[in-house]
């Protein structure tokens, strides 16, 4: 299926940039004229994915993080988070609710998160290769 | 902007959080109603949610966080009057908010 939009964001690993991505992809989503709980799961599930590459893939230092959005003619937007960055070695276990390497003040509910705001959720790496994270949700049912 | 002010009535202290809860702005409120904890050892942490506009789950981790500093002090944090966008990033981790 050949997407009507898209677009491409390339930006450092700065926390600040957190609030910058959600937003931006908001942005973009509202000419789906989605719902307002639409439009919040989607924020936080990108604000979770952006946030595991600045916590997690470039813990100690400074990388890239790219961010497309897609939006197709039946409503879905697929967003892909890409970093190259360190990479998960076991995806299923860091998937588990409460599993993380990130420290006391983290939940270890980033995925989880992801998984019950997002429509469909698929998590490819390895170690040393980054992390792609590909998320889909409909938008606009009303 | 993450922000958060502070009332207190007796041992019971209340933080109203306010602006964009992740994990960019949530080291600042953690190192704020960390030092008020300190200073005030509380009984009940309230933590207000009603002007919060945006939480991923660095804002369970903040509570979380704030749950087991509190408890070892031996009282207890209350969530309360979240909106429902952030009720619903607070179910995931099973957490309840009072009206």
């Amino acid at each position: 299926m050949k997407a009507l939009n898209t677009i491409r964001l390339v930006f450092p690993s700065r926390s600040v940039n957190e609030g910058f991505a959600r937003s931006a992809v908001a942005a973009f989503a509202a000419q789906a004229d989605p719902t307002m709980d639409e439009l919040a799961d989607l924020k936080t599930a990108v604000s979770e994915a952006v946030t595991n590459c600045i916590v997690h893939a470039y813990a100690d230092r400074i990388g890239n993080v790219t961010l497309t959005a897609a939006l197709y003619g039946d409503g879905t937007l697929r967003v892909t988070v890409t970093d190259k960055g360190c990479g998960i070695p076991d995806v299923a276990k860091a998937m588990e609710p409460l599993f993380t390497t990130g420290g006391p003040e983290r939940a270890g509910l980033g995925f989880a998160v992801m998984t019950s705001f997002t429509d469909s959720l698929k998590v490819y790496s390895g170690p040393g290769r980054g992390t792609r994270v590909v998320l889909e949700k409909r938008l606009g049912r009303r | 902007m993450t922000q958060v002010t502070f009332r207190q009535d007796g041992k019971t202290l209340t933080a109203l959080l306010s602006g964009e809860i992740d994990h960019h702005g949530a080291a600042q409120l953690r190192a704020a109603i960390d030092d008020r904890i300190a200073a005030a050892s509380p009984a009940i942490l309230i933590l207000d949610f009603s002007a919060v506009t945006f939480m991923d789950s660095a804002g369970i981790g903040l509570i979380l966080g704030r749950h087991k500093l509190v408890s070892a002090l031996g009282g207890v944090v209350v969530v309360q009057k979240a909106p429902k966008d952030i009720r619903r990033t607070l179910s995931v981790a099973g957490i309840e908010s009072k009206e």
